[in-house]
């Protein structure tokens, strides 16, 4: 479905630029949107895209350029005005209450708040998921939601507000293929009624698969403007990279024996999120094994497991052919489990600690103290050799983490990980918001790892990542572990089948 | 508005914004002796005269500066790990009363200073003991809970008073038989009314200060404060962190009251303390939680009040403009050092 | 046994207990609606104070009684201001502005006590709010003595608790509120302004707890005392734990504390307050608080952005 020329602007962003500090996030970006066109906003990560809509949206006031919704300037610096406007958006962390309903997360704001309730939300929202494909219970809590039904929520929430203009912030980053198919679906039914809608993603298959046209961000500016029709993958990946960039590939190797084993191991349901469901994994040396799976699924849990941080319900940790009897952070550490964790700001890393101080949080006790006397000059020069060897770039080992992007905040994670020559890798989304560069550098050294005999466990919800990556592939789904495939032999769909957990069902009965 | 971190703060803005702080103080200070009907300019004069006017103006703020050092010591170690100890107070009353127990003939000397003190250092960490236990296990807000223990400490102390502890000969007022000589601190110097509690305290400090900056211990007590899900990810025993503060906290907030009782009083009443533990929590942020910055921070508390109650009595503008000020300086500080640190800035 | 049996079924105890849960009720209110916005107002204590001081200074000043209660929901209105000021905007530590607006709060009624009444020894009576005659209901026997001869403040009390827990659960604002405790980016993406919200819960919620404070000066007792409050704040934040921020559950509870500290006063005059050191049973109210954030703990539903600043650049 491609608009025609004819068709009317509802959207015209012309020539914003917003700086943070000396970080120029968007320069003179402009764009247009017709009326029943899907435009996709593409770009890595920190090419301005979310900053673009947040500006759009009125989180942001843009130092320069106008917005016109309709025709109409729209007041900076106003969310109330844009969703007046017919501006809805679906922001990539879901801006939902847990402890509501559905229905009241819907209804928040939409009425005057001296004003009483009124009746016929409910009648509406009903009305809204039969036409739109968004099936979700009115009454039921958010905090008890699925992933997938809080997107549905997040929609209805612009929908009901009567939005002509949607923006979807990376959606299909917590999707299975299979819903994220559900979600076409659901965008094609609305701009078949004429709303218009904004897609910001970094994959290129489903920029090509839903959009009309493509916006190329990149540093901040537009550097293409091309027509799906006429374009392909490569030429859309050149220009948003800025040339040829290819990710690295793991090559297939003879895996070694098993370093860590998860024996059949259980976790608890925690509210929403399911625990382990007698998960059994071998972890071999020489091996990477990748984990699949909608963020949500148990990863969390099984993260937590091989990383020290919680004990199995049921079931054994088995290192090297020896059971666990003691397990935490540092009893890991101790025994050779390194660690990448999905949060590199709250988890990785303490914000306003120096780079000496952040490098020694894992290794203090053991190698730069003695009887309780911290040797800062020892842990000092351990900063400075990380620095050095992982390309961290930063004013020095005095500097605080704070001030680091996160590819090299990143870099120092993985430095100190590596330092003590571990066994076992856990690398829990080790590239998750890093641009091209810093993920194909933290990559590398993951295989790296791996060719000098660690066993590697990558967590990711990227499935490109890991096919790119993984010599074995698991898939998790609703705490419950699919069997190891071997490299080369599952599609993504295939793969996305078992996302969904359909596949488990096959296999139990099989 | 919007807040917006600044990379790197300059040294103007690093200390010119707190100085504007401690002005900001002295022009509510002057706002309120217009109120009172007093020449501005004339009180803080009076004030600072008060203080540090006369040798004996000088030797009463150093008093009134030691059991300050100590509870400001305790909050600043216990804040540097976001432990909510505001239960200085109890604490403090609670080495007080350890100096009675072991001071009044339990022990003789030499023993008996170093272990009055030792009790007395255990009783206030036992004391935070239980509310940090109630954190860490059951995730109880330790604020409110410290609070309450204040409250049934003095409850508590007054019992003491009017029963196990009366003094026979105290006619009727409510106060503790009275330390042997061997249980009391002595003078630093002979002839001057200033006791060895001070000298201790500021031995405090340069401990508290090599904690936190030499030891493992200080380094993970400060990891827990910033970031415990860091600290716990990365293999520190938060929970024993937590603990360990705690110990040391209550401790040293013990300290503060074992030290007026033994040093200063010879006694333990129910007014021993007019909310030094309160107090210690101002003292500690004007400090920036720095343990040295506590000694002078106490210095300049203490002579605040000893200024004031000076300045009260020439100028008659209540004394109480001393918290006044005080609580002023608190709030201006803790928003001068968030704008050391961010900007504010438009959308 | 029999002497607890005998206070428990008579009328002036039921009575003293609805009195004594009123400045709770209003003071539990106050922080509720500000911890269900995700603010924690450590300022409580002090703020009762202001009320007690201003609203008793202001009727002794010659103002009517009403004019008293408006006069300190006006005075903790303004230091609910500073506190919201400075956490909400600026996103400081919500426990030390707490305090520090606590004794900032504290400091400034005994200053303005002793400049506006310098000379006297102990302080100057006023006339406080009489018992309502309710007709029908007050006449009844037992039942109009223990639940019908209370002052309009235990009323307005009262109906204060109704129309907090109608206003958070029936209205657009209440549902604002309520999400802007849990999550305000929720709030900040469907066009409210989370900065409004939070400060306009701290300013209300503060001129509850002053008028709870009011509530010593102006109807339980006719003076002010520089310790009157003594720790009832403190209490109040513990009975929002023990309600689950829930208005009806923390009016049950501070009925339930009530009755704890009536009965504690009476048994003072019993066999066991000879033997019992009197200290014990007014320590009761504080032990019994901690063991309800004790009992409550594992189960409270707290609301999840409380105590955390919301930034619009952070996300």
């Amino acid at each position: 479905m491609s608009a025609g020329q004819e068709a009317e602007v509802v959207l015209r962003l012309d020539r914003i630029s917003k700086s943070f500090g000396a970080l120029k996030a968007n320069d003179a970006v402009s764009l247009t949107l017709r009326r029943g066109e899907v435009v996709a906003l593409l770009g890595e990560n920190g090419a301005g895209k979310t900053t673009l809509m947040n500006i759009l949206f009125g989180h942001y006031v843009a130092d320069e350029g106008e917005v016109q919704v309709f025709g109409q300037p729209l007041p900076p610096g106003n969310p109330r005005a844009a969703l007046a406007a017919g501006v809805g958006m679906v922001h990539q962390h879901f801006t939902l209450a847990g402890n509501l309903t559905v229905l009241d997360n819907i209804r928040l704001g939409t009425e005057g708040l001296w004003s009483r309730s009124h009746s016929g939300a409910r009648d509406k929202v009903e009305r809204l998921s039969r036409d739109f494909g968004l099936a979700v219970h009115p009454d039921a809590k958010v905090g008890r939601l699925s992933v997938g039904e809080r997107q549905r929520v997040e929609i209805l929430k612009a929908l009901y507000r009567d939005a002509r203009i949607l923006i979807l912030d990376e959606p299909t980053a917590v999707l299975t293929p299979q819903e994220s198919d559900a979600l076409f679906a659901t965008l094609r039914k609305a701009t078949a009624l004429g709303l218009s809608v904004i897609f910001i993603s970094h994959k290129l298959h489903e920029v090509m698969a839903i959009a009309d046209r493509c916006v190329v961000l990149r540093h901040g500016r537009v550097v293409g403007e091309v027509d799906t029709q006429t374009t392909d993958k490569g030429a859309l990946a050149a220009l948003m990279v800025g040339g040829e960039l290819s990710l690295p590939r793991a090559e297939a190797r003879v895996a070694g024996p098993v370093l860590m084993r998860l024996d059949g191991v259980s976790t608890p349901d925690r509210g929403a999120a399911p625990g382990l469901k007698a998960v059994t994994l071998d972890l071999r040396a020489g091996q990477i094994t990748g984990l699949a799976g909608v963020s949500g699924n148990g990863q969390a849990a099984l993260a937590e497991i091989v990383g020290g941080l919680a004990l199995p319900a049921s079931g054994r940790i088995v290192l090297k052919d020896t059971p666990v009897t003691r397990w935490s952070p540092g009893e890991a550490l101790a025994r050779g489990v390194a660690r990448i964790p999905e949060d590199r700001h709250h988890q990785g890393s303490i914000a306003d600690f120096d780079l000496t101080e952040n490098a020694v949080l894992e290794g203090y006790r053991t190698r730069f103290s003695r009887r309780g006397w911290m040797n800062w000059r020892a842990a000092r020069a351990f900063a400075e050799g990380i620095i050095k060897g992982y390309d961290v770039r930063c004013p020095g080992p005095d500097t605080r983490i704070r001030l680091l992007s996160g590819g090299n905040m990143q870099k120092l994670i993985l430095g100190r990980a590596m330092a003590p020559g571990p066994e076992v890798i856990l690398a829990n989304q080790p590239v998750r918001g890093l641009d091209v560069g810093a993920i194909a550098y933290v990559q590398s050294q993951l295989i790296a790892a791996r060719d000098r005999g660690a066993a590697v466990l990558l967590i990711s919800e990227d499935l490109d990542e890991i096919m790119g990556l993984s010599d074995v592939i698991h898939v998790m789904s609703q705490g419950r572990l699919s069997p190891g495939f071997t490299r080369g032999t599952m599609t993504a769909a295939e793969l996305g089948l078992w996302m969904a957990g359909q596949k488990f069902g096959d296999a139990d009965a099989a | 508005m919007r807040l917006e971190p600044i990379a790197n703060p300059s040294p103007a803005r690093r200390l010119g914004l707190p100085a504007l702080a401690l002005v900001a103080t002295l022009g509510v200070a002057m706002l309120l002796a217009l109120v009172a009907g007093a020449n501005p300019f004339a009180i803080l004069g009076q004030i600072a005269t008060g203080a540090l006017g006369s040798k004996l103006a000088i030797l009463e703020t150093l008093n009134r500066a030691t059991p300050l050092i100590f509870t400001g010591l305790a909050i600043a170690v216990a804040f540097r790990a976001k432990l909510w100890n505001i239960g200085a107070e109890a604490q403090l009353y609670a080495g007080a009363i350890m100096a009675v127990v072991l001071g009044t003939g339990a022990l003789g000397s030499p023993l008996v200073l170093p272990v009055s003190a030792l009790a007395a250092m255990l009783a206030g960490a036992a004391l935070l003991l239980g509310p940090v236990l109630l954190k860490t296990r059951l995730g109880v807000d330790e604020v409110v809970t410290t609070l309450l223990l204040n409250f049934i400490m003095l409850l508590f102390v007054s019992y003491l008073l009017e029963g196990p502890m009366k003094d026979p000969m105290g006619m009727g007022w409510p106060k503790s038989t009275p330390l042997i000589p061997e249980a009391r601190l002595p003078r630093l110097v002979e002839g001057l009314r200033l006791h060895w509690g001070f000298a201790l305290a500021i031995i405090a400090a340069v401990i508290v200060w090599v904690i936190q900056t030499r030891t493992t211990l200080g380094f993970e007590i400060r990891a827990v404060g910033q970031n415990p899900e860091a600290a716990r990810f990365a293999g520190m025993p938060v929970n024993a962190v937590m603990v360990k503060t705690a110990l040391l906290s209550g401790g040293l907030a013990a300290l503060a009251g074992w030290s007026e009782v033994a040093g200063l009083k010879g006694h333990l009443s129910s007014d021993l303390s007019p909310g030094f533990g309160y107090t210690g929590i101002i003292v500690a942020m004007l400090a920036l939680l720095h343990p040295l910055g506590v000694v002078v921070t106490a210095i300049f508390v203490a002579g605040i009040f000893v200024g004031s109650d000076a300045m009260s009595r020439a100028a008659g503008v209540p004394t109480y403009i001393a918290d006044m000020l005080l609580a002023t300086a608190l709030l201006f500080m803790v928003l001068a050092i968030l704008l050391t640190k961010v900007r504010v800035v438009r959308g | 046994m029999s002497e607890i049996v005998d206070i428990l079924i008579s009328a002036s105890f039921w009575a003293a207990v609805i009195r004594i849960a009123s400045p709770l009720i209003l003071a539990t209110m106050g922080e509720l609606i500000c911890e269900r916005a995700g603010v924690l107002n450590l300022g409580i204590e002090g703020i009762m104070v202001i009320g007690a001081f201003t609203g008793w200074m202001a009727v002794y000043q010659g103002m009517p009684l009403w004019g008293g209660v408006a006069v300190a929901m006006g005075a903790g209105m303004l230091f609910g201001l500073l506190h919201a000021t400075l956490t909400v905007p600026f996103g400081l530590s919500q426990h030390v502005v707490g305090l520090g607006v606590t004794l900032f709060a504290t400091a400034s009624a005994s200053f303005a006590y002793r400049l506006m009444l310098p000379e006297v020894t102990s302080p100057p009576k006023i006339e406080p709010f009489q018992p309502l005659e309710i007709p029908v209901l007050g006449d009844l026997p037992w039942l109009g003595e223990a639940l019908f001869s209370q002052t309009a403040l235990t009323w307005a009390a009262f109906a204060v608790a109704g129309l907090v827990a109608f206003t958070l659960y029936r209205t657009p604002l209440g549902l604002a509120v309520r999400a802007v405790g849990e999550n305000p980016a929720a709030v900040e993406a469907q066009g409210l302004s989370v900065t409004g919200l939070r400060m306009g819960a701290v300013i209300v919620g503060s001129g509850l707890m002053a008028v709870g404070g009011a509530f010593l000066t102006l109807s339980a007792f006719s003076s002010f005392f520089f310790e009157m409050v003594n720790g009832r704040g403190w209490i109040c934040v513990a009975l929002v734990v023990f309600g689950a921020w829930k208005p009806g559950k923390a009016v049950l509870g501070a009925i339930l504390f009530a009755a704890f500290d009536a009965l504690q006063i009476r048994l003072q005059q019993t066999d066991l307050g000879a033997v019992l050191p009197y200290q014990l049973f007014l320590a009761l109210p504080f032990i019994l608080s901690i063991l309800a954030l004790i009992l409550m703990s594992r189960r409270a539903e707290v609301p999840a952005a409380l105590m955390v600043p919301y930034n619009k650049g952070e996300r």
